[in-house]
């Protein structure tokens, strides 16, 4: 029997694994990301592509040698070079030697029978239709509490008394939800997970400033790629409000267009109205929606040579100074390093800082 | 006063530019360019364009911020997609938006949408767009339009005979230059320079790379001088996805039917350094040339601080081995 295995992107794995599982298949799951999924990554990828390419080559070729023989992926229908990623990974693995099989499942607006084919594929247990609909219903629950669970925890974060106690509570939460298994178990443990985050001992007086956190999805979300953004900020004492969650940007790209797509997307007409692929749009969008919402400033995240983000890099000063709002930009790489990211992180939340506090005396003199 | 129209002497310009010169020219409107790309350029646009953009981009900024100040609008066409398939890079996409909001004091940007997925007369009605801006009567605009792509027309047919762009913009618009080049020797060798155009036939960026070929004795074929009824035949290339992008699946095509095709002695890859979609088209032009051991393939990447002399030695050494190996061959024989 084939060994099934998935792009590793944050939590999500713990959903995907379960999903796998219900439709009779063994899964290998991917090992976070480590310096040497990016050696074995950098080694075997073109020079030029994104860094998610080459985290992605590492996990596969990590997942290979634990014994995967089959690779179920995401596809694309551009102009992000992500879409190609798919074919480019399996031409590579080949090349290898790695006798792998791909499954590619693209939107599945435009590609119906695709996207029946590869579930038909992937579904060794032979579960009725039905089945599969409550599998997914079930699965897609999951996310949704990963995500709801995370979130809370970038706003708790920050307010903790003690450092260290948010994320101690949240991966325990991650547990309680990885082992949930029907959706009122998977409701139940969500609860106590946003519970126990919400009893932390929080500081109510500290000043906290939120910064939304804008840029491309897989940088986005894969904390190893990050560097733990999230938590460094944290820690500075930093709300942090991602702009990109795996169910809403599934929703966006499967069935239908959300009203916040469409807002993000308004919102980004006047300085950007073609959809260049990627996240582009998306992150001038939320960062005018963001000042709009009066966040004290911006990160944008975005791997190095990705197209539609230098795009967005380029306008985006200028949307900064239309909206009076500070952007930081980090172009990510397998040569970033953590302590390089925390001081230009440490420098900006003083500069916000200072902004806020400058502002706040001046109201209070004027009113 | 006449209106002046600026065209930024990069990119598309060595696709398109005979075609917008005879539109704006027959709308009665000047046309400003910013010529060959100098050194200066270079500066400037490495000054202005974002670090981690693309050569090629930086090169389009400096040829703006060069014209800019001498026009009354810039012409920086959104162009998404010309044959109903593929599109351009994501950068081509954002272009006219990158130069509005990072470049002080543009003049307007004339950026029509071109995109014919979206009906038969989607390029007229872009035509009938810029006509509206520059207030011309819808009559004249048709009529231009239709001339402009006879013009283009004709330009594609003498890039095909083997004409570089310089010479057959240069032919078109004072119908001087017969002759396409002197070929001073008999060429003994054939190589394959694949690559963008705006990379190829810029003779600054490209540190000259088709000229010094030729004078190394060597003919040389670009995906210009390819019929494109010739590259459609080649379809996805054998893989289960085509490149979603216009000039990197040309460049594709082009290698692919050259290295099945066996008639030329080497393929030469030019690709500017932090070029997105270069990085997978590179890789599956690699994988091609492995199918194809007996001929030889090198990549070159180009940057803002190629030098002359490295360029010159890499090209002579890879120009040797293949003239030996070619004769080893034929004595063999």
């Amino acid at each position: 029997m084939s060994k099934v295995t998935f792009p590793r992107m944050g939590e999500s794995w713990r959903t995907f694994k379960m999903l796998m599982e219900d439709l009779g298949n063994e899964v290998v799951v991917p090992p976070r990301p480590s310096k040497r999924t990016l050696d074995l990554g950098v080694r075997y990828s073109p020079e030029f592509a994104c860094f998610p390419l080459k985290i992605l080559m590492g996990t596969y070729l990590e997942c290979i040698e634990l014994g995967a023989d089959m690779i179920v992926t995401t596809g694309g229908v551009g102009p992000c070079r992500a879409g190609e990623y798919a074919m480019l990974h399996q031409k590579i693995l080949r090349d290898l030697g790695h006798n792998i099989k791909m499954i590619v499942f693209e939107p599945p607006r435009f590609y119906p029978i695709n996207f029946i084919r590869n579930v038909w594929a992937l579904n060794k247990a032979r579960v009725s239709i039905r089945g599969i609909i409550a599998h997914i219903k079930r699965a897609w629950r999951k996310l949704q509490a990963l995500d709801n669970v995370e979130k809370l925890s970038h706003v708790i974060r920050p307010r903790e008394l003690k450092s260290g106690n948010t994320s101690r509570v949240y991966r325990e939460g991650l547990q309680w939800i990885d082992q949930a298994y029907s959706t009122s178990q998977i409701i139940e443990a969500e609860a106590a997970a946003l519970a126990a985050l919400k009893d932390i001992p929080q500081d109510p007086h500290r000043m906290v400033l939120r910064v939304g956190i804008v840029g491309e999805i897989y940088v986005l979300l894969e904390p190893a790629s990050n560097l733990e953004i999230e938590e460094t900020l944290g820690n500075l004492g930093v709300e942090v409000e991602k702009s990109m969650f795996l169910t809403g940007w599934t929703r966006d790209n499967t069935w239908k267009e959300t009203t916040e797509g469409m807002t993000v997307k308004e919102a980004a007409a006047s300085y950007l109205p073609e959809l260049i692929g990627g996240h582009g749009r998306d992150s001038i969008g939320n960062t005018i929606l963001c000042a709009k919402r009066g966040f004290d400033g911006m990160i944008q995240l975005a791997p190095f040579t990705c197209i539609p983000e230098i795009v967005a890099r380029t306008i985006l000063p200028r949307v900064s100074r239309d909206y009076d709002i500070p952007v930081l930009t980090f172009f990510l790489d397998e040569q970033t390093g953590k302590a390089g990211m925390s001081t230009r992180l440490e420098a900006f939340t003083d500069l916000m800082r200072r902004k806020k506090i400058q502002q706040t005396r001046t109201s209070l003199l004027t009113s | 006063m006449t209106i002046k129209v600026g065209i930024p002497g990069s990119l598309l310009y060595y696709l398109y530019y005979p075609m917008w010169r005879t539109f704006f020219n027959e709308l009665g409107v000047q046309v400003v360019t910013s010529g060959v790309t100098t050194k200066n350029i270079l500066d400037q646009g490495t000054r202005e364009a974002l670090a981690d953009a693309c050569v090629p981009i930086k090169l389009f900024y400096g040829h703006v911020m060069d014209i800019k100040d001498r026009v009354d609008y810039l012409y920086i066409p959104r162009v998404v997609c010309l044959n109903g398939k593929t599109v351009y890079c994501p950068k081509f996409l954002g272009l006219p938006d990158m130069i509005r909001y990072s470049i002080e004091k543009v003049p307007p940007i004339i950026d029509v949408r071109m995109d014919t997925r979206q009906g038969r007369f989607a390029l007229l009605k872009a035509y009938l767009e810029i006509g509206r801006i520059l207030g011309s009567p819808k009559i004249l605009v048709i009529r231009a339009y239709l001339k402009s792509v006879g013009i283009l027309y004709r330009y594609n047919r003498l890039l095909r005979k083997g004409w570089s762009p310089v010479q057959a913009m240069n032919f078109l618009e004072n119908q001087v230059g017969g002759t396409a080049f002197a070929d001073s020797t008999k060429p003994s060798l054939k190589f394959a320079v694949l690559g963008y155009p705006y990379a190829i036939y810029d003779s600054f960026i490209s540190v000259n790379l088709i000229d010094k070929l030729r004078k190394y004795g060597v003919r040389v074929i670009t995906a210009e001088n390819i019929h494109p009824a010739l590259l459609a035949l080649q379809r996805n290339c054998s893989l289960p996805k085509r490149l979603f992008w216009t000039l990197s699946d040309r460049a594709l095509k082009a290698a692919h039917l050259l290295f099945n095709q066996h008639r030329i002695d080497a393929v030469l890859h030019l690709t500017a350094f932090g070029c997105g979609p270069d990085s997978l088209l590179n890789k599956l032009i690699e994988m091609e040339a492995k199918k194809h051991s007996d001929i030889p393939f090198m990549t070159l990447m180009i940057d803002e601080q190629t030098g002359e002399a490295g360029m010159n030695t890499r090209l002579e050494a890879f120009v040797d081995m293949v003239r030996r190996k070619k004769e080893a061959l034929a004595c063999q024989k």
